[in-house]
């Protein structure tokens, strides 16, 4: 098939229609992709306007959608596009993941990028990275299959876990230079149309890197991270009950994450909390007696009122998937800075999983 | 001799883009010396590379080689 021909055929959806989105918009609709989605739940403000170069002054308050739909279709009236104006969860990547052949992330936050990094390996969809800080911006191709089956490396490769709140400063904050998500919105459009067509070689297992200041490109080399696997939920129920906001404002501000196997190397003598609610299964009652641990059942929901129980000992906290108790054990560092506080990666339900239970 | 590069806002901390300093063995130690000099490394998320190659664990570093220290960047 001629490559015009597979774009015509392709489905396409981008995430975020800011400064990355926009010129992504333009050139996959100039280049005649047939399908495209596009999700985004802001509206056009003032200070979009100098790097989200498809509005104007008139366009604001419209939802940002909506704009380019319409400005797109003067464009190419042949394209069908599909948009979403609200913000972008595991649902929807459930739910409409499966209709896209490549997945552009065109987002602004952390949250976003390691939920869409997350989905496109639950589900198998190559992902085309992009971002930008102040002069200079990153693109990958993300999960690429091959022809042996192999898939290339993906986000949790690089960076396992994303950086504690307030840490890298988004455009809003540190400001963008206006210029910029344009040159890196633009490559990142010239790699879906890479991936559609099959032509040339692709950014997969490279992250480029480029400085607008000095105008250098730094390639390098990308190699799967054996971290990456500890941090990807593996099934479609433990990425739904993944908080990635959460997991983005609080994770790294110090709190420890053992293993399974860890744990029970090394800190089978703390005590073993479980602060999932009374009703969930199963509860833990035969396994901790037959590992002879001091335990006891605390739900988090009561955990701020009884923390005084736990003050000045050394705990592990247990929850159903990992997540919760993590917030556990930040609210116990926080009132018991000399106690050593950890969260059981994976919860109960990786216990279960391990046959360890 | 080493390069090392600093990439993204983690020159907002080092102030330079690039340093040169004396031979060290394996990426560890550099590392580590980089967070004696930059105190603020200890808690900033960063990936390195040697040679324009991702590591994941510790590697010799032969003298002459560039080794970069690439934050994430969330922007858009």
């Amino acid at each position: 098939m001629a490559g015009q021909q597979k774009l015509q055929q392709a489905r396409v959806l981008v995430i975020g229609a800011g400064g990355l989105g926009c010129p992504i918009m333009q050139y996959l609709v100039a280049a005649g992709v047939g399908h495209i989605g596009l999700a985004d739940h802001d509206k056009v403000s003032l200070s979009n306007l100098h790097r989200q170069v498809l509005f104007g002054t008139e366009d604001i308050g419209y939802y940002k959608v909506d704009v380019v739909k319409q400005k797109m279709f003067s464009l190419n009236s042949d394209v069908n596009i599909r948009t979403w104006n609200e913000r972008w969860t595991q649902q929807h990547c459930l739910q409409y993941f499966p209709d896209f052949d490549v997945i552009v992330d065109a987002t602004d936050n952390f949250a976003s990028r390691y939920l869409i990094n997350d989905a496109c390996v639950l589900l198998g969809k190559p992902l085309v990275f992009g971002a930008v800080s102040q002069f200079e911006g990153q693109v990958a191709v993300f999960n690429q299959l091959y022809a042996d089956g192999s898939r290339s490396v993906n986000y949790r490769d690089l960076f396992p876990l994303p950086p504690a709140n307030g840490e890298v400063l988004n455009c809003a904050e540190g400001g963008v230079l206006g210029v910029l998500p344009g040159t890196i919105g633009t490559l990142q459009a010239t790699e879906a149309i890479k991936l559609i067509t099959g032509i040339g070689t692709t950014l997969s297992n490279r992250l480029w890197n480029y400085t607008a200041l000095t105008q250098d490109v730094f390639i390098m080399q990308l190699v799967a991270n054996p971290l990456s696997l500890q941090h990807i939920p593996v099934s479609k129920e433990q990425f739904i009950s993944t908080d990635y906001e959460w997991l983005c404002g609080y994770l790294q501000q110090g709190i420890k994450e053992i293993d399974a196997l860890d744990w029970q190397e090394k800190f089978l003598d703390h005590l073993f909390v479980d602060i999932r609610e009374s009703h969930e299964l199963p509860r833990l009652d035969s396994f901790c007696s037959s590992l002879a641990l001091e335990w006891m059942e605390l739900p988090l929901s009561n955990l701020e009122n009884n923390i005084s129980h736990l003050i000045g000992k050394n705990v592990v906290f247990v929850c159903h998937a990992g997540v919760r108790s993590l917030v556990a054990a930040d609210m116990l560092m926080k009132a018991s800075p000399a106690s050593a506080v950890f969260s059981l990666k994976g919860g109960v339900h990786g216990l279960v999983e391990k046959n360890l239970i | 001799m080493i390069e090392v590069m600093f990439f993204g806002q983690l020159t907002d901390g080092t102030g330079v883009s690039s340093v040169m300093i004396e031979e060290v063995a394996n990426t560890d130690m550099l590392i580590n010396l980089m967070k004696q000099h930059y105190p603020f490394l200890e808690s900033s998320t960063y990936m390195v590379a040697l040679n324009n190659t991702m590591v994941t664990e510790n590697t010799i570093i032969r003298p002459g080689s560039k080794v970069a220290f690439m934050p994430p960047f969330s922007g858009g």
